[in-house]
């Protein structure tokens, strides 16, 4: 068996997974009903905006005649402008992405995936061009829907932790970063620092499993990071609660700081709430930062 | 209590205790391995207490203790260990067997038991020993052979006798372990020194408060209870029980009282006065809570007091005393009997016992007739000679009915001045006379008498006579009782038979009166005495169809020291009266044993051998799930782990599989072909004459009819499914609980689905229709809940009547009780051209009755019928319409109201052209 059929075989079979995804992304897209968001002026668009009387200049063919057939003057059916956007999601695809808390509970990959795939929904039906950072440009339309899907359900790296890709991003464009940030925060700075310099803004969303945050454990213990490349061993693992509870919110306050800075929005979202919360944060933060 | 090891050289192994400490402490629990993303944030923080990685200390004692347990549990710790004696010779075990050990028999047999297993470990032969029963070769035997004998040994009611034992120990050298009584018996000692010439002799004794009643008496217009007991020292109290036979013959308790024992007195006394009819009822006292033959004092005649009526005439004559014939017999009865004195017609409505006519002749129509009334059904007319009954022309020519004989004219006088003829003495009394026995005194002399005719049946209605032949007593039966003529007058003047002891021993004899005092010799010999009831060690009554009688000898000599092996205490009776053989003689006196100096004494020590190897492990066990706890705690897993030590301590055992299964089984049987079902009313006896009933009722079906049921099941309200069963035979017994709320849904769904209920309440209707007796009270309480139609008693053109036989009544073991059904329609019209009503639908849901069905249908496995229905043919007859009326019911069920459809039958017939 080559390399390509193994490959197709098992993006098969991951595609054979993709369908519930996509869908439960819509559903959860359909749960952000926030109207048409025309850009309330004319412009390029799909949609009727106005009739307006025709100027000198105006083409020909941009008459409405039907509308000016029924006055004595010549009308011009002008449209909303819908100018759109290129978003550039980035899901971290690391193995601590991998982990849930507790068997009831999604991991935080999937629960990453999914809110960005079901913000795609929404851009993508407001006619934005959405894209992967890491899977080359961003397009509008259904296709496009179903490229994503298919692309997040395939990556997955073999590292412990992820870094931002910032390669991918376009200029004066979005980005979206879902990740847990427990990884080296120097490539999260290197990658906010870069987008900073290319004018795009965007929102970090920190996705984390109630147990991170809670860090329930007791006794003797070895925590093994998912990829298994760190390690620590404690006696009393309930003593280092405060500690570790401690570290995670000066980290959290520092990515708030990074993402402040640089005019980005930071928010955590913990795998234990719906993630419908997290969505309207996202799309809220996306809409309101244009 | 003292503490021993069945295997003390496994202890050793506590040594290593130590070792395990250290070897325990060096190893720290097993750290979890837990993936952790956030790990990242843990890198570089250390532990605060870096201590921990060793086992903390409370877990190594928990541990250490778990362990020290268990070694010590498979060392076979034993509390209070049996010293277990090593010696090779035979054993013998001799109990005194007597009644004195029966309130604690069974701790003695335990002994006894536990003592021969330990002879069968040391592989010693065992001979064991009642005392009590009739001396026999001794042989010892393996010990297994013996300790299944042990189990049966029962005390029995007398004393031990060992006298006759001491002559069969010359059997080589033994040890001797004897379970004492504590009473002291005669030649107990010699035994003693006896067997301790064979080997060593260990003597188990168990104080216990024996108490025991010595026959009753009676004195003083009282009934004089006498008890002894063993122990003397404190004070006590023992309740005396009096019992015996209610008018309806349930034996109950009569009268109770207390006996007081001062303080060193082995002695207590009670008097118990009593109403005449109840102390004639009494036929046994007893020592509330002594279960023993001792505690128990049968009573016999001694007790009754016969109720005496004298009838005299002249009794008005003033200050002739001593010439009333009344005076002696007065003087005779008035302490052994209750006296009443008036006309004939006065004493009879007081039902006397006994009704004494002195020289009377003269009686009434009314009076004679009352008496043969009287006397038919068991009253004892007792009739004296005298002047006027010489005078008169009764029984002359003619047999009187109230006469043993027929009476010559005048009598004679013998002796006296006048004649040249001796006063004439009396003969010795011949076999087969009441008075057969009694001593004749030389100096009773008859000077007058009545003579008897010479009648063919003279010689056997004499029961003495004179030493010259002529009869001097003579009686007759009279349906259930008796006429007997003394020849002579009551008073001295015709005889110095009244002035004689042998005037009031004969009255004894004929059960006039009655002795108030132990029988002695005299009154017993002579006759054969049978025992009716025997006493078991235990105190309780067993019959005596297959003893023999017992010589009046043996009798009198048993009656002063106390019962034996050939003579077992009981009721004995004579001819005419019975008298009583407890366990006590009127001379037993009970002493304590005290035993010589030396002797080796047993006695329950209340510490029983108790191995603690269980509970020790137990412990061990316990400690070492305390320890799986808490390392689960160590690792902080405690909680997950405790969950499913939760889940499996409370995990449901599967039991409710196996219950569905059993319903699974029911509801096949019932469904294979119809069945007949009774209801279990929780009384065994009742189910199985129900069982037993709906057989014979299911062969009759089978027989009879196209309906070939299967064998009845018993349904059980709560628990079983009723819609399989077209009937159900419900027998109502009188303290029936009643059923659950979901079986009364059952039964109404059953009733309302179209089965039927047979209730019956067994009582023969004996209240009447809706009465009051127990068993309708019950029903009325069970029906409550029922959704049951208005009922009325059966019509006689009910279906019922004509479903398979033509039928009017409908008797089970009783007759003629009342059977309701469900009531027709208040608009039931008469069927044109025919004898019954229209009634079409509607079959009646219950049929409620009491003519004990059950039990006439019931038959035996042989398939005879098990209980007797009514008398002879008519009986059977009965029995017969008993199994027509179950025939008809179950059609009735089965094919519902179809015979009603005969008010048809014209109008088919017409549209068939007929």
């Amino acid at each position: 068996m080559t390399a390509s059929t193994d490959l197709r075989a098992s993006a098969e079979a991951l595609g054979a997974t993709l369908p519930p995804l996509l869908a439960e992304a819509e559903r959860l897209a359909a749960t952000v009903l926030l109207g048409e968001h025309g850009r309330r002026r004319s412009g390029t668009g799909d949609d009727f905006w106005q009739y307006r009387p025709a100027h000198p200049g105006d083409a020909m063919r941009a008459i409405d005649w039907r509308r000016s057939a029924r006055s004595d003057s010549h009308f011009v059916r002008e449209r909303e402008w819908q100018a759109a956007q290129s978003v550039m999601l980035w899901v971290d695809p690391s193995r601590s992405m991998a982990y849930a808390g507790s068997r009831d509970r999604p991991t935080k990959g999937e629960r990453a995936r999914l809110i960005t795939l079901a913000l795609a929904v929404l851009l993508l039906r407001g006619g934005e061009r959405v894209g992967l950072a890491d899977q080359g440009a961003p397009r509008s339309g259904r296709a496009q829907l179903l490229r994503l899907a298919e692309a997040l359900g395939l990556t997955a790296s073999a590292s412990d932790y992820g870094t931002p890709a910032e390669d991918g991003l376009v200029s004066h464009g979005r980005a979206v970063f879902a990740s847990d940030f427990l990884g080296d925060l120097a490539g999260v700075e290197a990658a906010l620092a870069r987008a900073a310099d290319r004018g795009v803004k965007g929102v970090m969303l920190q996705v984390l499993d109630p147990a991170e945050e809670e860090f329930p454990f007791d006794g003797r213990t070895v925590f093994v990071s998912m990829g298994g490349s760190l390690s620590h061993e404690t006696q009393q693992a309930g003593d280092l609660r405060t500690r570790y509870l401690a570290r995670l919110a000066e980290r959290r306050a520092r990515l708030a700081d990074l993402a402040r800075l640089s005019g980005w929005l930071f928010h955590t979202h913990h795998t234990g709430q719906p993630a419908q919360a997290a969505l309207l944060w996202a799309y809220r933060a996306l809409e309101g930062g244009r | 209590m003292t503490l021993a090891f069945a295997a003390p050289l496994l202890l050793w192994a506590l040594i290593v205790l130590p070792v395990l400490w250290f070897l325990l402490r060096a190893v720290p629990p097993a750290p979890i391995r837990r993936r952790f993303p956030g790990v990242a944030l843990l890198l570089g923080l250390t532990d605060e207490d870096a201590q921990a990685d060793k086992t903390p200390w409370w877990l190594m004692l928990l541990r250490m203790a778990a362990i020290a347990l268990l070694i010590l549990g498979f060392a076979g710790p034993v509390l209070n260990p049996t010293p277990h004696a090593t010696s090779a010779k035979p054993l013998l075990i001799l109990f005194d067997g007597g009644w004195a050990e029966a309130p604690d028999w069974a701790r003695r047999v335990a002994q006894a038991a536990e003592l021969t297993e330990s002879a069968s470990r040391d592989g010693r032969a065992v001979a064991v020993l009642r005392l009590t029963d009739k001396a026999g070769e001794i042989t010892f035997q393996t010990a297994d052979a013996v300790a299944g004998r042990i189990q049966t040994l029962q005390p029995q009611p007398w004393f031990p006798d060992y006298a006759a034992w001491r002559d069969q120990l010359a059997i080589g050298d033994f040890d001797s372990y004897w379970l004492s009584d504590g009473v002291d018996h005669p030649g107990r000692a010699d035994l003693l020194a006896d067997l301790s010439t064979h080997g060593g002799v260990t003597v188990f004794q168990t104080p216990h408060p024996l108490i025991a009643l010595k026959p009753a008496g009676f004195a003083d217009g009282a009934v004089q209870i006498t008890a002894l007991r063993l122990e003397s020292k404190t004070s006590a109290e023992a309740e005396v029980l009096a019992k015996g036979p209610d008018p309806s013959g349930t034996v109950r308790e009569l009268a109770k009282g207390k006996l007081t024992f001062a303080a060193g007195q082995a002695e207590a006394r009670l008097a118990l006065i009593l109403p005449p009819e109840l102390r004639n009822r009494i036929t046994r006292f007893e020592l509330a809570g002594q279960r023993h033959a001792g505690a128990v004092s049968l009573t016999d005649d001694s007790l009754k007091r016969r109720k005496v009526a004298i009838v005299a005439e002249g009794g008005d004559r003033e200050g002739l005393q001593l010439l009333s014939p009344a005076h002696y017999l007065r003087q005779a009865l008035a302490p052994m009997a209750e006296l009443i004195e008036g006309g004939v017609t006065d004493v009879l409505p007081a039902a006397p016992d006994v009704i004494i006519l002195a020289d009377v002749a003269r009686l009434t129509e009314a009076e004679t007739k009352g008496l043969i009334d009287w006397t038919d059904k068991g009253g004892l007319l007792l009739r004296f000679a005298g002047p006027r009954l010489a005078a008169s022309d009764i029984s002359r020519t003619e047999e009187d009915p109230l006469m043993p004989v027929r009476l010559r004219e005048g009598g004679r006088t013998v002796g006296g001045a006048m004649s040249w003829d001796d006063p004439k003495t009396l003969a010795p009394f011949p076999e087969g006379s009441p008075f057969h026995g009694l001593q004749v005194p030389p100096d009773v002399t008859v000077t007058s008498q009545v003579l008897a005719q010479p009648d063919p049946d003279l010689a056997a209605r004499t029961v003495a006579a004179l030493a010259d032949g002529t009869p001097l007593v003579t009686r007759k039966v009279v349906g259930q009782g008796q006429v007997v003529l003394f020849h002579v007058t009551a008073n001295a003047n015709w005889s110095s038979l009244p002035l004689s002891g042998l005037f009031v021993r004969m009255l004894e004899r004929l059960a006039v009166s009655t002795r108030p005092a132990l029988p002695e010799l005299a009154d017993l010999a002579g006759q054969i005495w049978v025992p009716e009831r025997l006493l078991d060690g235990y105190g309780q009554e067993i019959r005596a169809d297959q003893v023999a009688g017992v010589a009046g000898e043996a009798l009198a000599r048993a009656l002063q020291d106390g019962p034996g092996a050939t003579l077992p205490p009981g009721l004995y009776a004579g001819a005419e009266r019975r008298v009583a053989l407890n366990a006590l003689g009127a001379k037993t006196v009970l002493q304590p044993q005290v035993w010589p100096d030396g002797t080796r004494i047993e006695g329950p020590t209340g510490l029983v051998e108790q191995s603690l190897k269980g509970p020790v492990l137990g412990l061990a066990l316990i400690l070492l799930c305390l320890d799986i706890l808490a390392a689960l705690y160590l690792s902080g897993r405690f909680w997950r782990g405790a969950a499913l030590l939760v889940a499996l301590a409370f995990m449901p055992v599967g039991q409710g599989d196996l219950r569905a299964q059993g319903l699974d089984d029911k509801a096949i049987l019932a469904t294979e072909g119809v069945v007949l079902a009774y209801v279990e009313t929780g009384d065994p006896s009742v189910d199985a004459v129900s069982k037993a009933g709906l057989t014979g009722l299911s062969d009759q079906l089978w027989s009879r009819t196209a309906v070939e049921p299967l064998a009845p099941i018993a349904v059980n309200l709560d628990a079983d499914e009723l819609a399989f069963f077209p009937f159900l035979y419900w027998p109502v017994i009188a303290d029936a609980p009643l059923p659950s709320s979901a079986a009364y849904a059952k039964l109404n769904r059953f009733l309302r689905t179209g089965g039927m209920i047979l209730f019956d309440t067994r009582d023969g209707d004996i209240a009447g229709a809706g009465g009051a007796s127990p068993e309708a009270q019950a029903l009325q309480r069970l029906a409550s809940g029922l959704d049951i139609p208005p009922l009325e008693p059966i019509a006689e053109d009910h279906v019922l009547t004509r479903s398979f036989y033509l039928l009017q009544e409908f008797p089970g073991r009783f007759a003629g009780g009342a059977l309701w059904v469900e009531a027709p329609p208040p608009d039931a019209a008469l069927a044109e051209g025919m004898p019954f009503r229209n009634l079409n639908d509607g079959v009646t849901p219950v049929v409620i009755g009491s003519g004990d069905w059950a039990s006439a249908w019931a038959v035996d496995e042989n398939g005879m019928a098990m209980f007797p229905v009514g008398r002879g043919n008519a009986g059977e007859l009965q029995r017969e319409y008993a199994f027509r009326f179950g025939v008809n019911l179950i059609m009735y069920v089965l094919t519902g109201n179809y015979k009603s459809d005969q008010v048809h039958v014209p109008a088919l017939l017409e549209r068939l052209g007929n």
